[in-house]
């Protein structure tokens, strides 16, 4: 298990990162806290012929609050994140899911935008984006764009990222008088989710994101349902995400528990 | 910007445990093959090479960090802390060791170096941590013996005298 | 809680006059290992020159190996040797095999892969990390064969056949039959039977295997160092392999070992491939198993399919037993299996009075990693089931199963107990044990606790286990399997010898050595405390070596750390040897101090006069003397610079012309009971309280017994709830890292409540018996009767995954909307993958058409294709590199055209294999125009993905897997000038054309 041989560049500034992306494309990764990358490259699941180290940036190590955004630089560690005063009031539901990432010893290393990046299906922070409508912050040493959270998930480890492009950073939207609920199952603490699910009050209702089980975090809104009707949407959402079998669980199991947390979590976002 | 060849060794330099430390790497070298087998430092153990077991924990700038998942080249320049900077001389060990040893906290001590490294991070942050924050903190941890309540324990027994000794100090 | 519970039994006990023995005093073990100065195998340096080495592994459960090309890793630099099956057959011998069969088992596969993980390769480099490089390199054609991964399904007629020398994969086959069993079901009130499956699982230590072999030429002689724990009978195993007599086999232990619990006994084959590295390279190797490697290929212990029946009385009083047993060693019989089977077969009736047994025994072979040593040792899975078919039997009398165990327990008066199959239980109370249980266990409270639980609708439930926990294993007990007549002509084997040897040196300081290499269970302090107290010195005094050293040091086959033979067998065993020297030290002082020697103790340093203390002399003093003046010894006092002992108890004869056996020495009694909760929701399995009774006869230092408790504890925690090694029907292995195989962390594991009872055993020098393996018996089975007790269900199959729960709980699922999505079938074990889509295309059908046929057009439509052969019109091979994100890996692959029906359908059917594994997949396509110039194209497939990626990245790949074949599937369609535009076509294509949109630059 020692990695494949790789050249190292550690970048002393975005425009190394964006000339190193550019040169290199889909042989060039990205080395960010290095908590999925480095486990696949000792795997040898990836061979890039470059690594580009971009933690010693300081310009991407900022959150920065917005008027009615919090901008998360690429370089701002989850336990940064976490440790962040402004955390519980600014983005509440981020608050409720972070600490479900990992551990406090991968927490330590691992950055917000390199889980994003990752694109784990069951992974925490996509789903967050994807619940709040955040959006993702490109940029190439041609342009530069935002891309929805909707658009920017593409599949299983699937991003719009082109490979020639850093992920600067991701803006989440400060939800005002909203409320949230957060509830994970994973076999043991700290594992990938089974099923993750978000629930946010919204001002036409309701909406439910849910993580774990179909390729991509996907997100629902409903206006404001009760009994059966919320049952049905539930059972109907349940089935639409294509749950699959695996070694940890069935797919019966994880719409079970979108349907039942599911409807735990709005019940608590919405009483 | 420097580019280290893949295919070339390239010079490491870091702070161990406070002393200044220098070997040569390929880029591809992770930080615990460094460490055990160019430094000699194998109080630092590898247990999975994924990032799971947590045996492999060390610090870094302050940050646990898991260094199988780490390369050499990523910590020229840092401040590095390991198993072997814990004790406060050759023949004497510190708190946190010594609860270890008393509530027979370790069998093997494979797993054992990467425990201490967490708690030691931790303890020092957090003077009175509950019984659930150290399992917490602990669950990034495998250990196969020990079943783990002896570890908590100790984890438990040190930071209660961390605290009084720091509140003597304060106190004097 | 977890305060109080450990401070009583740890908390360290360093003063007093009391001995030394049964007290928790601080191991001496530890400074070093708590400061980063462990010496582990990997941490001790190696000769200059040492060359690392890597195994190739097979991704297939059972092919042909039609061909190996090894020689682009061979000119990669620094690689010195690559090592096929063919080069470790010139230089070694297959290894012996457990029973009498034509077959062979190698280290390495010769011709034929029958498990994934199978080295196939052995590549030797400067270091480990060019020695992957060169790996890589290496191109294997595999031809698949079927595959069988259930015991059951590999006896049934017409299964694959792994080894012609097993005839339908039966290995060895043997019925055994004590008292009258027929007459006993025949004539019962009440017959009960159980089906039992038993998973795979294995108590994975954290340091993995290690080995560093070397070989001299000229004497023909290897030198081994490897993280080995025994049983030392595997010496001559290796040695015999490698074609030296055992004097030319050194083998050496490290000082320290990362854990074991039975696993690294099945470092021996890799013993053998390394060393055989060493001659060929002339060199010496190391080679660090790392955990991928671990997980999938070391060993594992046997899963078992057990049909066990009872004939009851009325009062649940069980008149007999008959078992069924099918017992699954893996691809290979590697020694010593088919020992799990037979390490129980004197304890087959448990903690229980049963005079009547029938039992058939079945060994088989799988399509799976061979077996091996494993915490509990066979215990795990005799007791699930017997303990589960007690409280079946309690359920259909309508009893407690409580009083249904207390019914059958053994009575107190009747030790020593000869069982119907032949072990003879030495000590024990067991009436005594569950009554101070379930007092100071507060059973009442429990029950309490359930009842209001129910009250309120939760799922709770309590679970009973009473197990019987052999120890110090009678080394004949495996030539049970094997017939009378047989063993007479193989010769007798029983015993246990077990060796320690004292030494004293010039200055009268004591150093003890030991062949029970611990593998963390603190051998050497214990050690310490017993020849202390013989000598009337402290523990630290006593320096202790327990490394071993084939060559130098004594040792018997029986040597080793396992069959928890050390507190029972070895420990006193080194008392023996220290008496021994004590005695002549004792004849030598009293001619110092004029008395008579039984006069003498030894006390705080001092030899002296039991009556008159003040008459004594330094103990160093006369220790030294046989160093320095011999001459002024008692003429017949012999030497006191050295003694060594060898010790075996009687009791262990082997088995008698009736095949009953005395499996092991000694035999500790456990009473477990717990309250577990099933979460409604998750149906995650919570263990409310486990209180757990120990008997293991005289405790030598509490603090290491509840040590031993609570590891087994957490480790069969983990065996009930979350770890299995599991395995799709077609072989794949799909736990291969530790995010996959679940060891249960700080979250998961609560702490049980211990209770001692102290009853010694009367055939071990200190009364100790063994107790490091109980709770891996009696947990797992403890919880499963409770789950089973809280969902009020029959059949309960560990390990206890949440999912399985769900039909049980909550019956049939809500069925999905009309008109809506449904769900995709289920697939358990089969793990194909299936799929259809369809796109408009621009191009006309015969332009689309032609295009398939082109191997430019292939080229550019196979993602990642490099380049492509045509081999015939039809038959194309291309090397690719696939990915998914960041995942990606090169492949060779083939494809080939059938069934073609121009311009309208064809089918495709391919295979693609590299170092991250294997794919195969076969796809239709149908052409059809669109009525406006264009085609529509539909296609479905059908694929499978195994090897390294199966194991790895199960949780992902058939994800992954989906987005490859829908990336072959678009870029057709958009070389063929279309692109699935928004709103027409399928939309799982649409999607896909998105995705493979962002190839573009990729390529
Ligand atoms: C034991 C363990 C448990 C874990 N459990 C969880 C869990 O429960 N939930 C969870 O979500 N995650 C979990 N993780 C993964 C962890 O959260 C990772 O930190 C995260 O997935 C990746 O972040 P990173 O900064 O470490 O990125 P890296 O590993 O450095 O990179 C990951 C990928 O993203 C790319 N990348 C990173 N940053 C950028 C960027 N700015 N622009 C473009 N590309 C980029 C890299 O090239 C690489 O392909 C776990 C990891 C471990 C080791
Ligand atoms: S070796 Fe690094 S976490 Fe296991
Ligand atoms: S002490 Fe052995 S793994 Fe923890």
């Amino acid at each position: 298990m020692k990695p494949p041989a790789f050249d190292y560049l550690r970048a002393e500034s975005v425009s190394d990162v964006l000339e190193g992306l550019a040169q290199q494309g889909g042989d060039a990764r990205v080395l960010a806290g290095g908590q999925s990358l480095m486990a696949m490259l000792n795997m040898r699941l990836a061979k890039p012929k470059l690594l580009i180290d971009i933690m010693r940036l300081k310009e991407l190590r900022k959150i920065e609050r917005q008027k009615d955004a919090v901008v998360i630089g690429a370089g701002v560690r989850q336990a940064d994140l976490l440790a962040w005063p402004d955390l519980a009031e600014a983005l509440p539901l981020v608050a409720l899911a972070l600490p479900w990432v990992g551990h406090v010893q991968t927490r330590s290393r691992g950055t917000i935008c390199g889980s994003l990046a990752h694109a784990d299906p069951s992974a925490e922070m996509p789903l967050t984006l994807v619940a709040l409508g955040g959006e993702v912050l490109l940029r190439s040493a041609k342009r530069r764009r935002r891309v929805a959270a909707k658009d920017f998930f593409a599949g299983m480890m699937l991003t719009a990222r082109s490979d020639d492009e850093l992920i600067e950073g991701i803006s989440l939207p400060v939800t005002r008088g909203s409320r949230f609920a957060f509830r994970e199952v994973a076999r043991r603490h700290g594992d990938f989710a089974i099923v993750a699910c978000a629930a946010m009050k919204i001002p036409t209702g309701v909406r439910l994101a849910v993580g774990g089980v179909a390729d991509v975090p996907t997100a629902r809104d409903w206006p404001r349902l009760e009994g059966t009707a919320l049952d049905d949407a539930l059972n109907a959402f349940a089935y639409e995400l294509g749950a699959r079998d695996d070694v940890h669980a069935t797919a019966r199991y994880r719409r079970d528990l979108v349907r039942m947390i599911g409807r735990d979590l709005i019940g608590e976002v919405l009483q | 910007m420097s580019r280290l060849k893949a295919d070339q060794r390239h010079a490491v330099r870091f702070s161990l445990n406070g002393k200044p430390v220098e070997g040569e790497a390929e880029p591809r070298m992770l930080l615990s093959d460094f460490l055990r087998h160019q430094l000699g430092a194998t109080g630092t153990h590898v247990g999975c090479e994924h990032g799971v077991c947590g045996a492999c924990t060390i610090v870094v700038d302050g940050m646990l960090t898991r260094s199988c998942l780490t390369l050499a080249a990523q910590v020229d320049g840092c401040e590095l802390k390991t198993v072997e900077g814990l004790a406060p001389s050759a023949d004497r060990l510190g708190v946190l060791q010594q609860a270890f040893r008393r509530n027979h906290a370790l069998q093997c001590g494979f797993c054992t170096a990467g425990i201490l490294m967490s708690l030691d991070h931790y303890l020092a942050k957090n003077s009175a941590p509950t019984e659930a924050e150290i399992r917490d903190l602990l669950s990034g941890h495998i250990c196969r013996c020990t079943g783990y309540t002896p570890i908590i324990q100790a984890a438990l027994e040190a930071a209660a005298q961390l605290a009084s000794s720091k509140k003597e100090t304060s106190d004097a | 809680m977890v305060q109080a519970a450990v401070q009583s039994a740890n908390s360290v006990d360093q003063g007093g006059d009391r001995p030394w023995v049964g007290r928790s005093i601080e191991r001496i073990e530890d400074a070093a290992l708590l400061s980063g100065r462990g010496r582990f195998i990997d941490d001790l340096g190696v000769l200059p020159g040492t060359l690392h080495a890597t195994i190739l592994r097979s991704p297939h459960a059972h092919a042909d190996i039609v061909s190996i090309d090894t020689e682009a890793a061979k000119r990669l630099p620094g690689v010195a040797a690559v090592l096929t099956g063919e080069d470790v057959k010139a230089v070694t011998t297959t290894l012996v095999v457990g029973v009498k069969a034509p077959v062979e088992c190698w280290p390495i596969a010769i011709d034929r892969v029958r498990y994934v993980g199978e080295p196939v390769a052995v590549v030797v480099a400067t270091d480990r990390a060019r020695a992957e490089d060169a790996a890589e390199l290496i191109n294997v054609e595999y031809r698949p064969r079927g595959a069988v991964v259930d015991p059951l399904g590999a006896i049934a007629p017409g299964a694959p056949v792994l080894h012609d020398g097993f005839p339908g994969n039966l290995a060895s086959e043997r019925a055994f039959r004590y008292g009258d069993s027929e007459k006993a079901f025949a004539e019962a009130p009440h017959r009960f039977s159980i089906d039992i499956r038993y998973p795979r699982n294995s108590c994975t230590p954290i340091e993995t295997y290690g080995v560093v072999a070397s070989h001299d030429a000229g004497e023909d002689a290897y030198e081994v160092l490897a993280n080995f724990q025994g049983p030392f009978s595997i010496h001559t195993v290796i040695a015999r392999a490698l074609k030296v007599p055992g004097n030319r086999l050194r083998l050496r232990t490290p000082p320290d070992s990362g854990g074991s619990f039975g696993v690294k006994q099945g470092v021996f084959p890799y013993i053998v491939l390394i060393a055989a590295a060493a001659r060929v390279t002339g060199k010496p190797v190391k080679w660090i198993e790392d955990r991928l490697e671990h997980l999938t290929a070391s060993v594992s212990a046997t899963n078992r399919a057990t049909t066990l029946s009872a004939a009851v009385a009325a009062d649940g009083k069980i008149l007999a037993l008959d078992w069924d047993q099918v017992e699954d060693c893996g691809a290979h019989l590697r020694a010593p299996e088919p020992a799990t089977l037979y390490r129980m077969h004197g304890n087959l009736t448990g903690a229980y009075d049963i005079r009547h047994v029938k039992i058939r025994n079945r060994v088989v072979v799988t399509n799976k990693t061979p077996t091996g040593l494993n915490r509990g040792f066979g215990g795990p899975q005799v007791y699930f089931a017997l303990e589960r078919l007690v409280q079946r039997i309690a359920i259909g009398l309508g009893l407690d199963p409580l009083d249904v165990i207390k019914r059958n327990l053994i009575d107190a008066g009747a030790f020593p107990y000869r069982t119907a199959t032949g072990a003879l239980l030495d000590s024990g109370n067991y009436q005594g044990a569950v009554a101070r249980a379930v007092e100071q266990g507060r059973l009442a409270e429990l029950k309490a606790k359930r009842d209001e639980a129910r009250a309120q609708g939760r799922l709770y439930g309590i679970g009973f286990t009473a197990v019987v926990e052999p120890s110090v294993s009678n080394m004949g007990y495996i030539t049970t399997v094997l017939t009378a007549a047989e063993r007479r002509k193989a010769g007798p084997k029983n015993g246990a010898q077990a060796t320690a040897t004292v030494g004293l040196d010039p200055v009268g300081s004591v150093t003890v050595h030991v062949a029970s290499v611990p593998q963390g269970q603190g051998h050497r302090t214990v050690l310490s405390q017993v020849v202390a107290d013989v000598f009337g010195l402290q523990p630290r005094d006593i320096r202790v070596n327990t490394e071993i050293d084939t060559a130098k040091d004594a040792w018997s086959i029986a040597s080793g750390n396992y069959a928890s033979r050390f507190a029972a067998a070895v420990a006193g065993t080194a008392k023996i040897a220290a008496q021994r020297v004590a005695g002549r030290l004792a004849r030598i002082a009293a001619g110092q101090l004029n008395v008579e020697a039984a006069d003498i103790v030894f006390a705080k340093g001092f030899v002296a006069s039991k009556h008159n203390p003040e008459n004594r002399i330094a103990f160093a003093r006369v220790a030294a003397l046989s160093h320095w003046s011999p001459g002024s010894l008692p003429d017949d006092a012999g030497q006191t610079i050295r003694e060594t002992v060898f010790w075996t108890p009687p009791e262990l004869t082997p088995p008698d012309e009736d095949d009953r056996i005395n499996s092991s020495l000694c035999h500790g009694f456990i009473f477990d009971f717990c309250g577990v909760e099933i979460d409604r929701t998750t149906l995650e399995t919570r263990i409310d309280r486990y209180v757990t009774m120990h008997d293991c006869g005289t405790i030598l230092h509490p603090g290491m017994v509840n040590g031993q408790i609570r590891g087994g504890f957490a480790q069969a925690l983990g065996a009930a709830l979350y770890e299995e090694y599991a395995y799709a029907d077609d072989g794949s292995f799909l736990t291969g890292t530790l995010a996959d195989y679940l060891l249960p962390t700080t979250t998961e594991v609560p702490e049980p409540e211990i209770i001692h009872m102290e009853t010694p055993s009367p055939f071990t020098p200190l009364g100790a018996k063994g107790v490091g393996e109980g709770n891996c018996m009696s947990t797992p089975v403890c919880l499963a009767n409770a789950v089973a007790d809280a969902l009020g269900v029959a059949d309960i199959t560990l390990p206890l995954v949440p999912a399985r729960l769900a039909e049980l709980v909550r019956g049939a699922e809500p069925p999905p909307p009309a008109g809506g999505a449904t769900a995709a079938p289920v697939r358990e074990g089969d793990r194909r993958l299936r799929g259809e889509g369809e796109a408009s295309v621009k191009g006309a059908p015969e332009q689309v058409w032609a295009m398939l046929l082109d191997p430019a057009t292939l080229q550019s439509v196979i993602p990642g294709c490099q380049s492509v052969d045509k081999i015939t019109d039809t038959h194309f091979r291309a090397d690719v590199t696939l990915g998914i994100g960041p995942v990606s890996g090169r492949y060779r692959a083939d494809v080939e055209l059938f069934d073609l029906d121009p311009p309208r359908a064809v089918t495709l059917r391919g295979g693609a294999t590299g170092a991250l594994g294997f794919g195969n997949a076969e796809g239709r396509i149908t052409l059809a125009p669109d009525g406006s110039g264009g085609t529509k194209l539909t296609y479905s497939y059908d694929a499978a993905i195994g090897g390294k990626v199966a194991s790895i990245g199960g949780r992902l790949l058939d994800g992954a897997t989906r987005v490859i074949i829908g990336q072959f599937f678009t870029a057709l369609a958009r070389k063929a000038g279309g692109g699935g535009a928004e709103g027409g076509g399928f939309s799982l294509f649409a999607v896909l054309a998105k995705i493979a949109s962002l190839f573009g630059g990729r390529r």
